[in-house]
Formats: structure tokens, C-alpha cells, sequence
């Protein structure tokens, strides 16, 4: 019962049943920092992850 | 979460507007929201020429898109700087810049700096006492230097920068950390023309990153995800860092941090400590360009002897 979330080259795993945003703060990634995809849709913080599921996390900072 | 305009499923959320909207809606928004920012800065009207500084990056190629969908003449200006690092940097970002204007029929201008000067930014970062361990400082130099010449050789009333919310808001940080009340003075919305200088506009700065981003993600405009391999680690980046945690735990403290800025600004809290024209600058004699310099500016120096 669990969902990956993909990060450039890094992968996370967390608990199935759990909302995106709350599967963001238990890996550490600050969610203003990335947007979400899955299945090339964009989701929001509130959606809640079922078992499988493969999201994929967007870095949006950029800069120099 | 549902769309507050229509009720269908969100597609993107804004927790410092509490506002989510579905696609449709958002890529309305966003553009409509463009144009209110022109027009309240006063940056450009319909009638003006405007050059779009383009870097293949989210911000730059969908504030093109915007200007384009808003009926503005808007061409863009690609600078090749020759950033390779092992991936290609500048090359995939041109491209990118390239497919985009041959798709929508759009004006792109590209410089080649090396092909132009004989030089590119990691050669002349490791061989200018400027570069020295700061390569951002000299590609800083050569963009603003090149994107001013191209919009007077080319007569466009404005250049337009894709810099964001973000962007803004951590250059300000930076600004406040030094009190540098020179800095402070000249950010802003719109930098106005001077003698030898273009007008420079920001139309996205007001909005997040991460708001751009899901534009471009959303209007199917392929952009470069990598960041420039010499802009991992530096200060802007740590400061946006810093920024989005604060603005995690309070949404709208970056907004709010920037227009209470401008707000200031207005208000005259920043006095002038010296001339802010160019008029005490001399010409430079190579380029024509300002500069402080009695003889060559930075650029055509750093060009043309390498110091």
C-alpha cells in the first residue's frame, strides 16, 4: 500500500490513503517549491494518494 | 478541491488568493491578470515594440506566450552564451526558443556571443578577474549589455524580463540584507529609459514560481526543467529557499513582502543619495553604451583585453 513520488533523480515512498500535501511534509519537500503530476495531469494538495499511484514532483526554482 | 469559477475539478491552487482554478479558467486568469500588471505599472501599451528576453526557461517563454495571446507585438531575443557543462545547456535552450517562435510565426533574434565576441560565459568566467569564481556575475554583464543593444539597434520602445514573483522578492531579500539603498531605488516593475538605455519591464512580477510554472505546464509549452548548472548553489537560490518556507507557513508573505516594498518606494521612504539619471555617465567608446568608465564599459573591456 504505497505511492511513489519522483523528484529529479530521487525517489520517495509514502503510505497509500494519505493527501499530497501531507505526503510533501513527511519527505521534506516544501510545497511551494514543486508542482505535482500524475498521469501528466497537474494535482492539488488535497488530493489524496491511492496505492500505486506514480507522482511526479516538478521543481519550479530557478535562477543565478 | 473545485474551480471557484466553475465548479469543475481544480487543476491548480493558490493558497495566498485562496483562489483554485480549473485549466480553462487558469489560463485565463493568468493572462488576464498580465494585463492588468501592465497597465497598473504603466510598462507598454499595444502600440509599442516590445523584445522579450527569452532563455527557454518557464517564466521568459510563457511570458511571450502571454504577450502573444494578448494581441501585443512582442519578438524575442535569444542570447547563446555557450553553456555546455557536460548537457547541453545552451543548446537545448535555443532550441527550445526556437520551436517556440516557429510554431506561433514569431520574431526571434539570436546572439551568438561566441560567434560575435570569440568568447563564451565559462571561458570568460575562468579567464576575467570579474568571473572569477562568479560566473553569474559575468553572464549577468553580457546579458543586460547584449539585451540593451538589441532593443535600440532594432528601435523596440521595451525591453520585457520573465522575472517573477520569486525573482523579485529574493533580490529585494538580498537588497534589504545589505541595506543597499541603491538597489533598493532602481527595482521595481518598470526601470524607465535613460540616455542609452531601454526601458525594462517586468510583467510577471507579481506572480510565484510556482504559478508560472504551472502555466507553462498547463499551455503545453515545453520548456527546460534543468536548472544552469552554474546557478546550483548560488545565493538566489538559497534565498528563494528561505522564502518559500516563510511563505509556506505564510501564504502571501512573499507578495506581501514585495508590495509593501513598492508601497514604501512610493511613499518616498528610499531618498535618493546621488543622481539616478545617466546623466553624469560618460559613452563608451567602443559600444556607445553608458558607463562610469571614462573610456570602455565593463562589456567591450571584458571583451576586448580580458581584465
Amino acid at each position: 500500500m504505497s505511492v511513489k513520488l519522483i523528484l529529479r533523480d530521487k525517489e520517495y515512498e509514502v503510505k497509500a490513503g494519505m493527501t499530497l500535501l501531507s505526503a510533501l511534509k513527511k519527505t521534506g519537500i516544501v510545497p511551494e517549491s514543486v508542482i505535482a503530476t500524475r498521469d501528466g495531469e497537474l494535482i492539488t494538495e488535497d488530493e489524496i494518494l491511492q496505492d500505486g499511484q506514480v507522482v511526479k514532483l516538478i521543481a519550479v526554482i530557478s535562477g543565478g | 478541491m473545485k474551480c471557484r469559477k466553475c465548479g469543475g475539478k481544480a487543476a491548480f491552487n493558490m493558497r495566498q488568493h485562496k483562489l483554485a482554478l480549473c485549466k480553462e479558467h487558469y489560463l485565463e486568469w493568468i493572462p488576464a491578470q498580465t494585463e492588468r500588471f501592465i497597465e497598473k505599472y504603466r510598462m507598454f501599451t499595444h502600440d509599442e515594440k516590445i523584445l522579450v528576453a527569452v532563455s527557454g526557461g518557464k517564466d521568459s517563454l510563457s511570458l511571450w506566450d502571454i504577450l502573444w495571446k494578448l494581441g501585443y507585438h512582442a519578438d524575442g531575443l535569444y542570447l547563446a552564451l555557450g553553456i555546455d557543462e557536460g548537457i547541453g545547456y545552451s543548446d537545448e535552450s535555443r532550441r527550445l526558443c526556437e520551436e517556440f517562435a516557429s510554431k506561433r510565426g514569431l520574431t526571434l533574434h539570436v546572439v551568438d556571443v561566441l560567434g560575435d565576441y570569440g568568447h563564451t560565459i565559462p571561458d570568460l568566467a575562468r579567464s576575467t578577474h570579474r568571473g572569477k569564481d562568479k560566473p553569474c556575475s559575468v553572464c549577468g554583464l553580457v546579458k543586460r549589455h547584449e539585451m540593451n543593444r538589441i532593443a535600440r539597434d532594432f528601435g523596440y520602445d521595451v525591453l520585457a524580463t520573465g522575472h517573477n514573483l520569486d525573482d523579485e522578492a529574493a533580490v529585494l531579500f538580498g537588497n534589504t540584507l545589505r541595506w543597499d539603498g541603491e538597489y533598493l531605488l532602481r527595482q521595481g516593475p518598470v526601470l524607465p529609459a535613460a540616455p542609452g538605455l531601454a526601458r525594462k519591464a517586468k510583467p510577471l512580477c507579481r506572480f510565484c514560481e510556482r504559478e508560472m510554472a504551472a502555466y507553462a505546464l498547463l499551455s503545453g509549452i515545453e520548456y527546460i526543467y534543468d536548472e544552469c548548472p552554474f546557478a546550483v548553489g548560488s545565493t538566489s537560490i538559497y534565498y528563494k529557499e528561505l522564502l518559500n518556507d516563510l511563505e509556506h507557513e505564510r501564504p502571501g508573505a512573499k507578495l506581501s513582502f514585495y508590495l509593501s516594498f513598492l508601497e514604501a518606494k512610493k511613499k518616498g521612504l528610499f531618498a535618493e543619495q546621488r543622481e539616478e539619471t545617466t546623466a553624469g555617465l560618460n559613452v563608451c567608446q567602443q559600444c556607445g553604451q553608458p558607463t562610469s568608465a571614462l573610456d570602455l564599459c565593463s562589456f567591450c573591456r571584458m571583451m576586448g583585453v580580458g581584465v
